[in-house]
């Protein structure tokens, strides 16, 4: 086996593998994504973030934005405050809403940007002043608890009433037995 | 009388075993050192880059068909398998990411490492091992040139430079198998199958740590096969039996380090 063609089959080699690894990193992994690019920093202030992760998408509209960056607890106020990075491209009015949505039905959490009408847009190291927690199933079951358990409240509540009717005929003179109206 | 013959027989069964594994750690001291000398005089190898250029031809292009077959097969049996059970969920689409994650954290690098300590590997150790039986390595030290230099550094080069390649060829042509039996074949959507599997696998987290395993495992089984074929005893037996050691003790090395690297890894 003589070294020229030793060199070009070694060659042809190293450039597969280099195909494939790039094919892997493009295709299959994440890289084309917008970690690259410009971007400006903003923060919002939530009272429970659920299971919100660093690099989840930041969307509006259902198209993504940008990413979150960081959590931390604020322990002045006792909120977690996340900060995302905005692609620059995309300007958001100061009055904004920044809200935690889950992506199918038991999926992964995301920030939802909705628009608001202000003509101030905001900057790098701006804060989200309006936003609205992720849902947690736990307080969603006691709230639904609650609501029935103050449903069947009223309702007995309207048994209650329902005696005056029998008094009201015995003030009225109208002689009935006793076990008529007792049972 | 059979008492103490029975007692004989036990303790000689014990000292058999403290001999053996006094031996064994012996041998890794010994296969330790010779890894130290590989590196040490690794200078010539890269100083006469067509040493290791010829090694790599013959460990990793050589062994190119075994791992893109494999791939291939690989990567179908695992949508059609994945396929079978996710869409009892309902999540048929996960298919792809189910096929990416598999290959990309652990099955391109294990299955890579095992095929190429079969091929490669055995390979390694035989052509050691003659060249310890035809006194070629006690020849070179008569002409003052470094066996270690000459033979083992280039190899162990070779080798480690031609795993994480082939573990990449194996995850991309697996991916590509997978995705020739979901897509056309069983009728996964298209567009899905790339876009969840994007969405899924990280770069740095599964495909770099993907890597990192591949070339860790190319580390070990390279060495394990020079180490073999250079402490085999000159002999036609000797040789055989090396061979076969290196398959076993590399298959085992590689699944061991596979759980110990996994467990840095998965940091949850």
């Amino acid at each position: 086996m003589d070294r020229t063609t030793i060199d070009l089959w070694v060659g042809i080699f190293v450039a597969l593998g280099f195909a494939a690894l790039l094919g892997l990193a493009m295709k299959v992994g994440n890289l084309t994504s917008s970690k690259i690019g410009a971007t400006y920093s903003v923060t919002a202030a939530f009272e429970n973030v659920g299971s919100l992760k660093p690099n989840a998408p930041v969307k509006s509209a259902g198209v993504v934005v940008g990413r979150v960056e960081s959590i931390v607890f604020n322990s002045a106020d006792y909120e977690a405050v996340v900060t995302i990075k905005i692609d620059k491209r995309y300007a958001f009015p100061a009055d904004t809403f920044a809200n935690i949505y889950t992506a199918g039905l038991l999926g992964e959490q995301y920030v939802g940007l909705e628009a608001g009408g202000d003509e101030v847009v905001l900057k790098n190291g701006d804060k989200i002043a309006k936003t609205q927690d992720a849902i947690v199933l736990e307080k969603m079951i006691s709230q639904f608890l609650f609501s029935k358990a103050s449903e069947t409240d009223a309702k007995s509540e309207a048994k209650a009433t329902a005696p005056s009717a029998v008094t009201n005929e015995l003030k009225g003179g109208k002689s009935t037995e006793i076990g008529d109206v007792a049972f | 009388m059979t008492q103490s013959n029975l007692l004989a027989s036990i303790a000689n069964e014990l000292r058999g075993i403290g001999h053996r594994m006094i031996e064994r750690t012996w041998r890794l001291g010994v296969g330790a050192r010779l890894f130290a000398l590989a590196i040490i005089y690794s200078g010539e190898s890269f100083k006469r880059f067509h040493l290791t250029l010829r090694e790599i031809y013959f460990t990793g292009v050589m062994s190119l068909l075994i791992i893109v077959v494999s791939a291939f097969f690989v990567g179908m049996v695992l949508a059609l398998q994945g396929y079978n059970t996710l869409q009892k969920y309902g999540s048929s689409e996960a298919i792809g990411v189910l096929v990416a994650l598999a290959l990309v954290r652990e099955l391109g690098p294990v299955v890579t490492a095992l095929l190429f300590a079969g091929r490669a590997g055995t390979a390694i150790t035989a052509e050691i091992g003659l060249m310890k039986a035809t006194e070629q390595l006690s020849a070179m030290e008569m002409m003052a040139v470094n066996p270690i230099a000459r033979v083992i550094a280039p190899r162990f080069w070779a080798g480690v430079i031609s795993m994480p390649i082939l573990a990449s060829i194996f995850s991309m042509v697996g991916i590509l198998g997978g995705y020739l039996v979901a897509v056309p074949l069983i009728g996964v959507d298209d567009g899905a199958f790339w876009s969840q599997m994007q969405a899924n696998v990280d770069f740095r987290l599964d495909i770099v740590n993907g890597l990192i395993k591949s070339f860790v495992f190319g580390v070990a089984c390279t060495m394990i096969a020079l180490f073999e074929g250079f402490d085999a005893p000159p002999t036609a037996e000797g040789v055989s039996r090396a061979t076969t050691r290196t398959v076993v003790i590399s298959s085992l090395t590689v699944l061991a380090l596979d759980f110990v690297l996994t467990s840095f890894m998965m940091v949850v």
